[in-house]
């Protein structure tokens, strides 16, 4: 049962990601072309909360649920894997449209093509984890 | 009410929803990432025994793949029940740039070219889906996250390496967009 909460958290996504059409393809097409604010508003509005709320967690120094202190881990510092990465990552998004959340919150919704876009999503990574140690980061 | 949630959720609203879910996540003791879940998918599956990169406490991640169930049923209840059936309200000058493309004004939330049935069962639609899955997956991990992990968590920890990996998002969207795209419609 302690898993329930997060299958909670999990359907809100859906139905958040779903309702904003930040599933919908149509809609990284407007991103893409800079053709309504619909998509940087939802983006905005996140990160501009969670810059808000993580500062007000690491001042009063926040703790979890099993009252632990809430921890952030500083990400590697490279420039190199996250910029390549990145851009590999923006080329597909756009294309399908989706990002890994949005794949199966379509699935979900009932645009089984989304299967084929997930399923190769997992050999990418895949692929990634066998070539790792060869690529520059 | 029933009309109220049914239309599509503002912009405002939608994105305040998202930051909730990362703070919830956070009081849990986890943080959002989704993409993380392509890796544990790959760990469960048994791939660890060959490559390092898949070898680790997958079993630990379990919440996450719980998130990612909820995603699915979400998804299903907002397209079930939450739906007024309208196409989404793109804007006029993206539907005309679209049909330069040949891609149809939407219809519903997804336009029929790329995720109909036919079209997954076409060769040239295959491909397309495909190749996009393959770079969002490889893309997700060599960058270390994705969407949600970096341009929501890491922004929000104010990371530089998450503004760099949202600056490749934009690169490789706008490349695709712009000059792919209409060599490939």
């Amino acid at each position: 049962m302690k898993y329930i909460k997060f299958i909670i958290l999990g359907i809100v996504f859906g139905i958040v990601m779903s309702k904003s059409e930040a599933i919908s393809w149509y809609r990284i097409q407007e991103m893409f072309r800079f053709q309504a604010f619909h998509m940087y508003g939802i983006i905005g509005t996140a990160v501009t909360l969670g810059v808000i709320g993580v500062f007000l967690i690491k001042k009063f120094q926040v703790r979890d649920f099993h009252d632990n202190p809430i921890q952030f881990f500083p990400k590697e510092k490279s420039i190199f894997r996250y910029l390549v990465g990145g851009t590999i990552f923006g080329l597909g998004w756009a294309l399908s449209g989706a990002c890994p959340g949005p794949m199966v919150v379509n699935i979900g919704y009932g645009y089984f093509a989304l299967i084929v876009v997930f399923f190769f999503a997992i050999v990418g990574t895949y692929l990634y984890g066998v070539v790792k140690n060869k690529l520059p980061h | 009410m029933r009309e109220f949630i049914t239309q599509p959720w503002s912009w405002w609203f939608s994105g305040a929803m998202i930051a909730s879910i990362m703070f919830f996540l956070l009081y849990f003791g986890k943080s959002f990432g989704f993409s993380s879940n392509l890796r544990t998918i790959c760990a469960a599956a048994g791939l660890g025994k060959k490559t390092k990169f898949f070898d680790f406490d997958w079993k630990a991640q379990r919440w996450n793949l719980m998130f990612l169930i909820g995603a699915i049923i979400g998804g299903w209840i907002a397209g079930q029940f939450l739906s007024n059936g309208e196409p989404v309200a793109i804007s006029a000058a993206t539907i005309e740039d679209l049909a330069k493309l040949g891609i149809s004004a939407p219809e519903a939330l997804q336009p029929q070219e790329l995720f109909s049935i036919e079209a997954v069962f076409s060769l040239k639609g295959f491909l397309l889906l495909s190749f996009g899955g393959l770079m969002v997956g490889f893309g997700s991990r060599y960058a270390g996250g994705c969407t949600s992990g970096h341009a929501i968590s890491g922004l929000s920890d104010l990371q530089w390496p998450s503004l760099v990996a949202v600056i490749g998002f934009f690169l490789g969207g706008l490349l695709m967009t712009h000059f792919i795209l209409p060599l490939i419609f």
